[in-house]
């Protein structure tokens, strides 16, 4: 091999290496959120969340040396989209792990890809059971459906409705699932359901099901939906002159239930992951650092919950020493006790998180907490 | 009795919107013969001006709605017009199928411009109550004063159409294009004047069914146009396409199908899937639709 050639090798094998060490300074870790759309509240709540902590991670010097990096996919809240975010930040950008979706429609199409990877997913709120079912790489910081129906049956049934109607959506695998375990207990509990009413996701016009459910006579209307349906269903119902009580699930959280509903949405009821107005201290640095990093909004539980995702993570990363990633599903699977935002989180034997609901209702456009509600 | 006839309301209503939006499709199909399926985004646009308009005026007034009402009118004309004038216009003449896809385009077009940041973004944000809203009740019947602004205005705009139609000079031109472009022309009609006004009179009523859709479903985005143009079209074919009140009826009654099956405990899942069979069958049984003749009297 003549000299010239044997340096231009040499140049290029450094450069080959110089390449590959920039590529290990930070470990990249993928986020698939609804940044635009139907639910981008929520997207962006969880992704201002997520990224906070990553900031907060990079600034105490990162984990294992290196820094994080978050690579952040939109699925503009469609269906479809996230599969295909989630191959190309599995292919392109070589995740370690994924952080998403908050939908649990699009979560369970985030998960086959992630576990056909052996990559694991780390979902901030998608409470649908089969999330996790997925397989053994999918995990969740959030409790899930059985939990959160539960808790409205119970609620249900302490409040002293005896006859709840549902409404549910049938395209949303969340809606499907919350109206079921609700049924489940609340029936058992000795309550019984007039009316189950369903509707699709998208739909602006409940007249129809409502005006059912009115002749149909019901204490309460349980609407295991997403807020924007929730604030419509709300006017709706108050137009036609339904005027007990709505209540619903984490999906009504948002700012835009108050905005759209209006004064129709004063009295509903539903249960959520975290109040900003818990004393504790974990809470109260972080509903801080949230409202100076993003101008001084309100952190609400998808943004607390976004936050844990990538905190809950990181921990596991600092436990298995290696971006690894069956080592690193080894960690997350024995999380235990993280003191996050949102309450102490187990991850369990189904990678489930256990931790307390927390009841609000809505009192002159203002969230109000009523009750904590344990496992 | 009371929930069937309170079903009745809510469906007439819901079907009052769609036969606006109908009417247009039906309309440009007359004159041009091709589906212009960019229609579903004028009546987005109709809501999105409404919208804007309506955080600077008084809420809750009659006159402040009319201003808002004529105002998103007005706009959905002009960019009726335009799209027919920068668009399609140029492509007059080449095959329908042509015109078909560049109608696509364009809706796609307005669609993600609306979904920008800077124009409206993909949330969906409140639209202000412009009317003032009070509820109604007579004898467990419960309709809300933007129902009844709804159906008066869509009867009131229905009676106007076909006055235009029937009474004006411009209607007569309509119709005579309508029947036959080139004999039109060669007695002395000018088809472009006769084009531009179609669009912006179809324009026009679908930003009025924008704003009374918005006023009755407050929260606007940019694909809220996609699924009442959809049925809003269905409704035009299931009355009869080129028959104004073909589509008329034809929104009634896909209205009120929806709502009708919409309420009912067991098939409120398939409401949109039985709105369409009910479609495919009346099409089966007559293929011009209800109110469709073969080639005559077409507008």
């Amino acid at each position: 091999m003549t000299a010239p050639r044997l340096r231009i090798l040499t140049a290029f094998a450094l450069l080959l290496a110089g390449t590959a060490a920039h590529a290990q300074d930070t470990i990249k870790v993928g986020e698939i959120a609804s940044l635009t759309g139907k639910e981008a509240t929520f997207g962006q709540s969880s992704h201002k969340g997520t990224l906070l902590a990553i900031e907060h991670l990079n600034a105490a010097g990162g984990v294992l040396g290196k820094r994080f990096e978050l690579v952040t996919e939109d699925n503009q809240s469609k269906a479809g989209e996230s599969a295909t975010a989630a191959r190309k930040l599995l292919s392109r950008d070589k995740a370690v792990a994924l952080l998403g979706e908050v939908a649990s429609s699009r979560s369970l199409e985030i998960a086959p890809v992630a576990q056909a990877a052996k990559i694991p997913m780390v979902s901030p709120a998608s409470t649908n059971p089969k999330v996790t079912e997925t397989g053994n790489y999918i995990f969740r910081v959030c409790f899930i459906d059985p939990f959160q129906g539960t808790v409205m049956a119970k609620f249900a049934l302490k409040r002293g409705w005896k006859k709840v109607a549902t409404l549910t959506s049938v395209s949303s695998a969340y809606s499907v699932g919350l109206g079921k375990f609700f049924k489940e207990t609340y029936t058992a509990g000795g309550g019984t359901i007039p009316a189950e009413q369903k509707y699709a996701e998208g739909d602006k016009d409940f007249h129809a099901q409502l005006t059912a459910i009115k002749s149909a006579g019901a204490d309460a209307v349980f609407v295991p939906g997403y807020y924007n349906e929730a604030a419509l269903i709300s006017k709706q119902a108050r137009e036609l002159g339904l005027t007990v009580p709505l209540f619903g699930g984490d999906g009504w959280e948002s700012s835009s239930l108050l905005d759209i509903g209006g004064a129709a949405v004063d009295g509903i009821f539903f249960s959520t992951h975290y109040s900003p107005d818990d004393a504790a201290p974990v809470v109260q640095n972080f509903v801080k650092a949230y409202k100076a990093r993003w101008g001084g909004e309100t952190p609400d539980a998808m943004a607390a919950l976004g936050y844990d995702s990538a905190l809950v993570l990181a921990d596991a990363l600092k436990r298995a020493g290696t971006t690894d990633a069956a080592k690193l599903r080894d960690a997350l699977a024995a999380t235990k006790d993280f003191p996050g935002v949102t309450g102490k989180t187990s991850i369990d034997a189904q990678r489930n998180a256990t931790k307390a609901a927390a009841i609000f209702t809505v009192k002159n456009s203002k969230f109000v907490f009523v009750e904590s509600i344990a496992p | 009795m009371t929930e069937f006839l309170q079903q009745l309301v809510n469906g007439l209503s819901l079907g009052a919107i769609y036969a606006l939006i109908a009417l247009g499709y039906t309309m440009v199909y007359g004159v041009l013969r091709f589906i212009n399926f960019a229609h579903s985004e004028v009546f987005m646009v109709g809501a999105m001006i409404a919208w804007k308009l309506g955080q600077y005026l008084p809420n809750g007034t009659l006159w402040g709605g009319l201003v808002v009402l004529a105002a998103a009118m007005a706009g959905c004309a002009v960019l009726g017009v335009t799209i027919e004038r920068l668009v399609y216009r140029p492509l007059r003449g080449t095959a329908t199928l042509n015109v078909l896809i560049t109608a696509i385009g364009v809706s796609l077009l307005l669609q993600s411009v609306f979904q920008h940041p800077r124009v409206f973004g993909a949330t969906p944000q409140l639209f202000p109550a412009v009317f003032p809203s009070k509820n109604f009740t007579f004898g467990g019947l419960a309709i809300s004063s933007n129902q009844l602004v709804v159906i008066t205005v869509a009867a009131l705009l229905i009676v106007v159409l076909q006055l235009v139609i029937f009474r004006t000079r411009m209607g007569r031109a309509m119709r005579a294009v309508a029947l036959n472009p080139s004999a039109a022309q060669l007695v002395g009609v000018n088809l472009n004047a006769v084009i531009s006004f179609t669009f912006a009179l179809g324009s026009a009523l679908a930003g009025a069914g924008g704003v009374l859709y918005a006023l009755n479903y407050p929260s606007v985005e940019p694909l809220m146009g996609v699924m009442p143009g959809l049925k809003a079209f269905v409704a035009a074919v299931l009355g009869g396409i080129g028959s104004i009140p073909g589509a008329a009826l034809g929104g009634l009654i896909l209205g009120t199908i929806e709502t009708l099956v919409g309420g009912s405990a067991t098939l409120s899942t398939y409401k949109d899937a039985i709105a369409f069979a009910v479609l495919i069958f009346i099409l089966l049984c007559r293929p011009t639709g209800l109110l469709g003749r073969a080639a005559t009297e077409k507008v």
